[in-house]
Parts: C-alpha cells; sequence; structure tokens
C-alpha cells in the first residue's frame, strides 16, 4: 500500500505547517514593543493616516488568537501581505528570486552527492587506505568549517588571485540572456545562448562548492559507514562467491542498501542546504530568497522576513515529505 | 551470605553513600583517563580545547593591545611577515587600525562563552524535560514531543535567523535564539534513553525498596544516561559556535566593534582586495577551535557511548 502511505505522510505534514505558521506568528507578535513601532522605527516620518492603515491590515486592534485566524485565513490563500521597503506583495517578490535559490540549491547538492557517494563508496571499499584516511579528515574538516569563511577563501584564492571566477552575482553583464523560466543554466540551453550559458556556470561554480562542500561532508561520512555495514552481510560474500565481478558487487548489491540512512541523512541536510544559502547567497551577492531576507532584516521590513521564512520551512517539510516517499521505495520493508 | 550491597541511601548513612559514589566516580575516572590516553585525536582535541578555554579566561590580561583600540595611522596592515607589517600587530591591523591578533584572542572568549551557555542552559531545560516526559509519559509526553517534533522541522539556521531579526542582535538574544531549538536534541535523547532505561530491573529494584519517583530519576537512571548526554553536548558545542559566528557573520549576533569572530570575518570581507588576512585568520580561529572540540566530542563518543555512533 504505497499509495496509502504517500498520504498518510501528506496528512501529517499539514499540521506541522500550520504549526510552523503559529510559532512564527506568535515570535512576531510576543516580541515586546508595539509592532507599528517597530516596523516603523527605521522608516522615517510616517503619517497618521499610515499607521491606521497597517494596523487595520495587520488587525492590530483585535485580539491574538483572531489575529492568529486572520494570518492563517490569509496565509492559506497565499496573501503574505505587502513589503514595507519595496511596495510590492510579498509573494511576487518571493516568486522572481526564487528561481536563483533553486538553482543554486539544485548545483550545491548536485556537486555535494557528486562527490560525497563515490567517496563514501571507495573509503569503505578501500578502508584504512590512504584515500580513505584523506577523504575523511577532508570530511571532517568540511564539518567544522564555517561555510562564509569557505566562500571568502575561495573567493580570495580563485577570483582575487587567480582570477578565474567571478565573484558575484548570477551572471556577466554584458551577456544577454532571454528569461524563459528563470534557472539561468536552463535558459541558456533552451535558447541556444553558449556564451550565457559559460557565464552562468562560471558564476554557479564557487556558490555551488560552498553551499555543497558541509552536505558532502556529512553524506560521505554516512556512506562510508553504511558501506562498511552492508559490506559485511551475507549476500555480499555470497555475490562474490557466485563469481561476481568486484564492480556489481558493490554497485548492484551493496550500494543500493547502503543508500538508505543515507537517504534519510540527505533529507536532514536539505535544512542546511536552505540555512547555508542564506549565507553564501550573502557572501556571493546571489539575488535569491537568502539574500532578500538578509537584507529585508536590517530594513525591518517584517512581512518579507515573514514571508520568505515561511517558504524556506514549507520547502523543508516538503523535501523531507519527498525524502520519506524516496525511502519507502528503496527499502520495500517499510511498506507493509 | 556476601551479596553486593546496592547503594542506596536508606541503607548506609548519608556520609557513606556520597563517600562509596565518591569512590567510584574517581575509579570511572581513572579508568576514563587511561581510554583516553590511549586516544591520540581525543587527547589533541583537548589539548588544543584547553588551550583556548586558557586564552578565554586569560585574553584580556595577556593581548598585546586593546582589541577596540582604534588607530587610524595604522589601517589594513599586513602581518609581520610581509611587506609593510611590523612586529607591533603580529597579523596585522583592520580598516580600523585594530589589531587583528589582539581581537581574534578576546574573540575567544566571547565563542567559547556562547558555545558553553547555549549547550549547557540546553542540556538542563532538555534533559529535566525528557526525564519528566519519558518516566511518567502521558499527556505531558505527548505535548512536548510534538512541540519538539515541530520545531524540529524548522531549519536550524533559518529559524536563528528570524529570530534574531525579531528580537534584534546582542548577546543574550543570541543566547536565547540557539537555546530556544538547543533543548530539542537533549530532550529527544533524554527522553529516549529513559524510556529504556525504566524497563529495566534496577529501576523495579528501586520502586520495591521505595524510592520516591525525583530518587529514581537523579539517582538511579541518570547516571545511567550522564555519558550520552556529555557526548552529545561536546558535539553540539561545535556546532553552537559556528552558529553564532554564522549570525555574527550576517550582522545579526554580536556587532562589529566587539570582537567576535564571526563579525571579524564580515568586516574582513569589505576588505578582500586589499587585505585578504582580516577574514583568514578570523576563520582560522573558528576552524580550529571547532576541530578542536568535535575531535574531543567523536573521542568521547568512541569512549563513553559508542552506541551513538549510529546518529550522526
Amino acid at each position: 500500500m504505497q499509495l496509502a502511505r504517500i498520504i498518510e505522510r501528506i496528512l501529517i505534514a499539514i499540521p506541522v505547517i500550520i504549526g510552523i505558521g503559529i510559532i512564527i506568528f506568535l515570535i512576531m507578535r510576543l516580541t515586546p514593543g508595539d509592532p507599528i513601532d517597530i516596523m516603523m522605527g527605521q522608516a522615517g516620518h510616517v503619517s497618521e493616516r499610515e499607521v491606521e492603515l497597517l494596523r487595520e491590515q495587520w488587525h492590530l486592534d483585535e485580539s491574538l488568537g483572531v489575529q492568529l485566524g486572520y494570518f492563517l485565513k490569509d496565509l492559506v490563500q497565499g496573501d503574505m501581505g505587502t513589503s514595507f521597503t519595496k511596495g510590492r506583495p510579498v509573494w511576487d517578490l518571493i516568486k522572481q528570486a526564487l528561481p536563483a535559490t533553486v538553482e543554486l540549491a539544485f548545483f550545491g547538492a548536485f556537486f555535494a552527492l557528486l562527490v560525497a557517494i563515490p567517496i563514501g563508496v571507495i573509503s569503505a571499499v578501500k578502508q584504512n587506505s590512504l584515500i580513505d584516511k584523506i577523504s575523511m579528515a577532508g570530511a571532517f574538516f568540511g564539518i567544522c568549517m564555517p561555510i562564509f569563511w569557505l566562500g571568502i577563501l575561495l573567493i580570495i584564492i580563485f577570483s582575487i588571485n587567480l582570477g578565474w571566477l567571478p565573484t558575484y552575482g548570477r551572471i556577466s553583464y554584458d551577456v544577454n540572456l532571454q528569461q524563459v523560466t528563470g534557472f539561468y543554466v536552463l535558459d541558456s540551453i533552451i535558447t541556444g545562448n553558449w556564451p550565457a550559458l559559460v557565464s552562468a556556470i562560471k558564476h554557479l561554480i564557487m556558490p555551488s562548492i560552498t553551499l555543497g562542500f558541509p552536505m558532502a561532508a556529512i553524506v560521505a561520512r554516512v556512506m562510508r559507514s553504511s558501506m562498511l555495514e552492508v559490506l559485511r552481510n551475507d549476500y555480499v560474500v555470497m555475490a562474490r562467491a557466485k563469481g561476481l565481478r568486484e564492480y556489481t558487487v558493490i554497485v548492484k548489491h551493496a550500494m543500493r542498501n547502503a543508500m538508505i540512512p543515507t537517504v534519510t541523512v540527505i533529507g536532514l541536510e536539505v535544512g542546511m542546504l536552505l540555512g547555508g544559502n542564506m549565507i553564501v547567497e550573502t557572501v556571493f551577492s546571489w539575488p535569491g530568497l537568502g539574500r532578500l531576507v538578509v537584507s529585508s532584516i536590517f530594513v525591518r521590513d517584517y512581512p518579507l522576513v515573514q514571508g520568505v521564512v515561511i517558504i524556506y520551512a514549507f520547502t523543508f517539510v516538503a523535501a523531507n515529505l519527498i525524502v520519506d516517499i524516496l525511502y519507502t521505495y528503496l527499502n520495500p520493508k517499510i511498506s507493509m | 551470605m556476601s551479596q553486593i550491597q546496592p547503594i542506596s541511601p536508606d541503607k548506609m548513612s548519608k556520609r557513606d553513600y556520597y563517600l562509596t559514589r565518591l569512590r567510584l566516580t574517581g575509579k570511572n575516572f581513572k579508568e576514563f583517563m587511561g581510554k583516553m590516553s590511549r586516544n591520540p585525536s581525543g587527547m589533541f582535541g583537548l589539548i588544543i580545547f584547553l588551550f583556548f578555554v586558557f586564552l578565554a579566561i586569560a585574553g584580556p590580561y595577556i593581548v598585546p593591545k586593546d582589541p577596540m583600540a582604534i588607530s587610524l595611522t595604522d589601517r589594513l596592515l599586513p602581518p609581520f611577515w610581509m611587506e609593510g607589517g611590523s612586529r607591533e600587530h603580529l597579523l596585522g591591523t583592520d580598516q580600523l587600525g585594530m589589531d587583528l591578533f589582539s581581537r581574534i584572542i578576546a574573540g575567544t572568549r566571547i565563542s567559547l562563552l556562547i558555545g558553553v551557555l547555549t549547550v549547557s542552559i540546553s542540556i538542563v531545560i532538555g534533559t529535566v524535560l525528557g526525564l519528566l516526559a519519558g518516566y511518567y509519559r502521558g499527556i505531558l509526553d505527548t505535548v512536548l514531543a510534538r512541540f519538539a517534533d515541530l520545531l524540529l522541522s524548522f531549519p536550524w539556521l533559518i529559524f536563528a535567523i528570524f529570530t534574531m531579526a525579531v528580537i534584534g542582535p546582542g548577546f543574550y538574544n543570541l543566547v536565547f535564539a540557539l537555546t530556544f531549538k538547543g533543548w530539542v536534541g537533549f530532550f529527544r535523547l533524554v527522553r529516549g534513553d529513559v524510556m529504556a532505561e525504566k524497563t529495566k530491573e534496577y529501576v523495579d529494584a528501586a520502586k520495591a525498596l521505595g524510592q520516591s519517583d525525583l530518587n529514581i530519576m537523579a539517582r538511579e537512571i541518570m547516571p545511567n544516561i550522564l555519558n550520552s548526554i556529555i557526548v552529545l553536548g561536546t558535539l553540539r558545542m561545535g556546532f553552537m559556535i559556528i552558529m553564532e559566528a554564522s549570525l555574527s557573520f550576517l550582522g545579526l549576533g554580536i556587532q562589529y566593534p566587539e570582537p567576535a569572530w564571526g563579525s571579524i570575518v564580515n568586516i574582513g570581507r569589505d576588505h578582500m582586495l586589499s587585505a585578504w588576512w582580516i577574514s583568514t585568520f578570523a576563520g582560522v580561529a573558528i576552524l580550529v577551535l571547532v576541530l578542536a572540540i568535535n575531535m574531543l566530542g567523536e573521542s568521547l563518543r568512541d569512549i563513553l557511548d559508542p552506541r551513538l555512533r549510529r546518529i550522526e
């Protein structure tokens, strides 16, 4: 009953999403001080009329429970309010910044898995070899390293000293790209614009590595330890005894089972990816959600901050939902 | 009929009870140190960590310069081994002429204090709630466990960034934002352990002896789960230090010109082109401290609680 389980997981996710909305609402409202005062603190001169309007828009004259009701109702209808500083609906701003963030997150995760899974497998197969020791030391560094520092270090080395890669943005200003989806790599392939593709990829390299590095470190460690466990199993010995090629034994028999714990960890790491996103976008001036939220914090644009945080939290819940579903596919034992 | 006497405060005088406990602790400690000394990476981590603790305590007395003294004539000086650098400023200066070496030493105190405080508060809250929830179960357990799940469904950094954005920067706000979610890990660990321990015979025996619930939780169960808490606490400390640095880097934590490592890296970012050393050395400090703490933590895990290896 795969389908029933998937539906059950989706149903479980709904109260979680509502709960997240409530926590965000409470943190915003229970902070001491009049929200309007806090919001308007840096806005300079504000007329009585504008304050009235805001009070009405946020239902601040009602009780906390009624406010929460309005908040959730608007949220369900996709209405996240209007940004104070940009004067546009929050949802529009999010839609505009989303492709940049998704593109970066995708390439970050892509880099992480591309590097981590082979490293994990090779380290396990050649346990205690030099390769194993070097890669595990590297993975340990990856866990301890603050990524904002890694990003800056990469810029200092590869942009400033070697001049190989650009320091900021998604694409060079001298390249014209017709936007179709908002994903620059995809757009440049669709429109056959090769200079744009080269530029977009060049801009993606350092941010993706920075974002993916901690994830790669953790995935490599988990992959290695679950591979080690799997390789000790009877069916691996059996496969070898049957005279199967070592490649077949490892890739077809061992790896698939070792992927199960790894997939769980990947799901948890999506949270790191989203959080890291804010930092990496700030370091590389990447025009995505992370930079939008960090810059709106300093001008106290609360509706915008709140909207983006909710989107991040939803993405995290959705990612874990997908991982759960993937997990049932990888491990048929679960779906009983 | 010589049977092993269970250590119970009812049968012994209070003094004997604590003396026995102390002797046992001493024996365990000796055994632990024996294992630790055979674990080179753990010892290495411990020594580096203690060195940082020393810097944090003695920092203000040993820094060569006032870490917040502005000297506009000495702006952006390079480290001493480079052209234009001097032994006056070992690692150079920042854009206000503040001595980088002194600032990094002074920053140790903030990083370690945040790490120790957030982890200690998280341990206290998480352990107390975990003990109660795991021992009594019922409605309290359901409510707490749901709340914990809810907090876990937030990516940590996003939650911290959001909280800091609302409550504003500063040391105590930082501690609040990090512990608000930090206790959950300990809560889940302790709750799970207590539920497992509760089914064991020694708890039944203690109950049969008529010990109070509080006694059973604090004196019987706690000693058995303390190791896992210590291990998780150590590993969490490195994480908390990175979180503090990340928030300070974004300008949401400790604010410039206070000497916090994250904010030093942030200032260095504006001067990457001309003064690479500012960000680089402050980041090295974070990396080395977190590396040492995690080496210590992973060795503690291998020695005290190999079971935890599974949760990574």
